[in-house]
């Protein structure tokens, strides 16, 4: 039967990969994600979590181990956050072109220096190009589903690939909401055991990983790219099988907010991409033709979808990140797939860095600016620039 | 037992891209005989992870993974925890580095699989250099060694890595040397019967980074114990035991041979000796291992 559980992102994502049961988790604390390995370590005390947890000494160490412990063939978790993910980075690269299918949450913060615990995004945006599907929540029922969804995704044998789920320090992983967890045996069902696309075995001793001419790593990098497009493929199917069974939907590759007749669609991601609901509503009554494309997955990128999108509306971006230098990445990714395809307009803001709070309120003034013209050809500083 | 007496089964097989005189392949290929088939191996980025060839050729004729440079400890952990969930604890996971994997960039994860009581062996074969990347200096490198980054001779003298993993209370531990493989099928055998942490050094005389002949390598590794620049010994439930050479060296009932014998057959100390004799690096050098006999029979005598 399923129950009501009211908690925070890190205890509810915590829930939902123990409900998937790994064999084995190796993780490292770090602000915000702490209490999302600490409530896995609170499972394993109660012995709801069977698996192995190996408590490293580093997120390199903790990626490295799942990798590890991926490659004998058993089903891995972990979660990080921020300076963890990028201390990391050397093996995010190396699950994927191992393929294997680690799953992983990422929390959303802020990289020093100067410290700051709060949220942007600049962390699992700078891990783009490391190969893994990457998810972006917008709620704590999001989480929950994303993860155990995220298990099916991973390690089917068309994708076998690691997934990064990222939801927003503090707003989201320490922010109680009620969230419907099914049956284990429900869960079960739908996960199903782990089958390797390879693995370590004395009985069919294979070297995996050893030098590789060019021709073959081409091949490797370019059967990458098919998996990740046979993603784009399954994520939908995965979300309505999901929906299907336990009645839930938070959107494929992108959720859409009441986009019917909208002459503007609003692209936002995470907690913002919540938060625009309201805006979108706030702006509707007010006359406004906008509606939401809530962009849940941006590894794929959900290129046709976008085009689809440009294709009826002028777009509105607002970017929590900044690759330095150029401009938001949601901003650069969705220009670029509408390249030589419509003539839709794209407007631009960078807003909620370092943590800064964006409203519903925030999010209506940005719409309206965009809306009225009131852009500049560069992606705009929210409360930074005047325009 | 006598080498005649080893296993004949080769895991190791023909066709590696090894160096003529490689010591990492002597070690391997008795390792390999003492483990046996279940057996799985973890290679960071070393020397190793090019003599296993290319794929999708392998020279091993075990399940091997390799991983980043730093990493051996931590996948290995990995390795051993998956397994083990899959009731597999008959395989032994062995973590197979070089000395530029264990003393330098490895050193975190390796102490950590060590503290988290990983059950596995983590072999180093020490070739005193970054070999894979063409001879620059590491923590193993010893004082005055010419090095592609220490040019005129390293200024440090290396760190004393046994001590380091001793300093983890870990069930066995021993120091080895490919010129005595008896000893060390020995030591890798008692290794694969104990539970938990195992930590095996291999002194690895490498032809090419060391500027010696090929057909030299057994040569400078009986060298390298019997001057005393290296110790035969195995550490277990805290005790510390050397044997052959090493244990006549501890207990003063043989001199240990001036390291000068050593040194003056290997090219990077070539500076030493030509245009004119180095005296003072070289006294540095003697007095160096003096010392470190000295603190081994304080300590372990």
């Amino acid at each position: 039967m399923t129950s009501v559980m009211i908690d925070t992102g890190n205890y509810i994502a915590a829930k939902a990969a123990v409900m998937c049961k790994p064999d084995v988790v190796a993780a490292y604390p770090i602000t915000p994600q702490t209490t999302l390995v600490e409530g896995i370590a609170n499972y394993v005390g109660t012995g709801e979590f069977k698996g192995e947890y190996i408590c490293v000494e580093s997120e390199h160490s903790a990626m490295a181990a799942c990798i590890g412990a991926s490659s004998t063939g058993v089903r891995t978790f972990t979660g990080t956050s921020s300076h963890g993910l990028l201390l990391m980075h050397e093996m995010l690269h190396w699950a994927a072109l191992a393929r294997l299918p680690v799953i992983m949450c990422n929390i959303n913060r802020v990289i020093g220096p100067g410290w700051n615990i709060w949220t942007d995004e600049n962390d699992s945006i700078s891990q783009r190009d490391t190969g893994w599907l990457q998810f972006y929540c917008s709620s704590n029922q999001e989480i929950f589903d994303t993860v155990i969804q995220a298990f099916k995704l991973g390690e089917h044998e068309k994708v076998s690939l690691p997934v990064m789920i990222s939801y927003n320090a503090f707003i989201l992983s320490h922010t109680s909401m009620p969230v419907y967890v099914p049956d284990q045996k429900d869960v079960d069902n739908f996960v199903k055991k782990r089958i390797p696309k390879w693995k370590l075995e004395v009985e069919n001793p294979i070297t995996f990983g050893n030098i590789i001419l060019p021709h073959e790593y081409e091949l490797v990098r370019k059967e990458m790219q098919e998996a990740q497009e046979n993603a784009l493929k399954l994520i939908p199917e995965i979300a309505k099988e999901w929906k299907k069974k336990f009645g839930r939907f938070h959107g494929d590759l992108l959720e859409f907010y009441k986009c019917e007749g909208a002459e503007y669609i609003l692209l936002s991601m995470g907690a913002i991409g919540a938060e625009s609901k309201v805006a979108i509503d706030n702006l509707q009554k007010e006359g406004y033709k906008i509606g939401l494309a809530r962009v849940r997955v941006i590894r794929p990128f959900p290129i046709e979808e976008i085009v689809k999108l440009g294709k009826k509306a002028d777009l509105i971006v607002i970017d929590r990140n900044i690759s330095v230098g150029m401009e938001g990445a949601l901003f650069s990714e969705v220009k670029s797939s509408l390249y030589g395809k419509t003539d839709a307009k794209v407007h631009g803001f960078i807003a909620g860095l370092g943590g800064k709070d964006v409203t519903f309120g925030d999010i209506e003034t940005m719409c309206k600016k965009a809306m009225k013209g009131k852009t500049k050809d560069h992606q705009v500083w929210y409360g930074l620039e005047e325009v | 037992m006598a080498i005649k007496d080893l296993p004949r089964e080769e895991c190791y097989l023909p066709g590696s891209a090894a160096c003529p005189g490689c010591p990492a392949t002597m070690a391997m290929r008795i390792v390999f005989k003492a483990i046996g088939k279940k057996m799985v191996m973890i290679v960071p980025a070393c020397c190793t992870a090019v003599i296993e060839s290319i794929h999708p050729k392998t020279s091993f004729n075990i399940p091997t993974m390799n991983i980043a440079f730093e990493a051996a400890a931590a996948g290995a952990s990995g390795v051993e925890a998956g397994l083990r969930k899959q009731g597999r604890e008959d395989i032994t996971v062995v973590a197979w580095a070089g000395d530029g994997g264990t003393y330098d960039i490895g050193i975190q994860a390796l102490s950590g699989a060590l503290e988290r009581n990983t059950n596995f062996i983590y072999i180093c074969y020490n070739n005193q250099i970054y070999s894979n990347t063409g001879i620059q200096r590491s923590g193993a490198t010893p004082y005055a060694a010419w090095t592609t980054t220490t040019v005129r001779g390293k200024t440090e003298f290396r760190k004393e890595m046994g001590e380091i993993i001793q300093a983890h209370h870990i069930p066995y531990a021993a120091q080895a040397c490919v010129a005595y493989p008896e000893d060390l099928y020995k030591k890798v055998k008692k290794a694969k019967s104990i539970k938990g942490p195992k930590y095996i050094e291999i002194m690895a005389p490498c032809p090419p980074g060391w500027r010696f002949g090929m057909e030299k390598t057994v040569e400078m590794g009986t060298m390298a114990v019997e001057t005393g620049a290296w110790a035969l010994y195995e550490y277990e439930n805290e005790k510390v035991t050397f044997n052959g050479k090493s244990k006549l060296i501890l207990d003063g009932k043989i001199e240990r041979k001036s390291i000068e014998d050593w040194i003056k057959y290997q090219g990077r100390f070539r500076h030493l000796f030509i245009p004119k004799k180095d005296v003072k690096r070289l006294k540095e050098i003697e007095e160096h291992v003096d010392k470190i006999w000295e603190r081994y029979r304080a300590c372990y005598l």
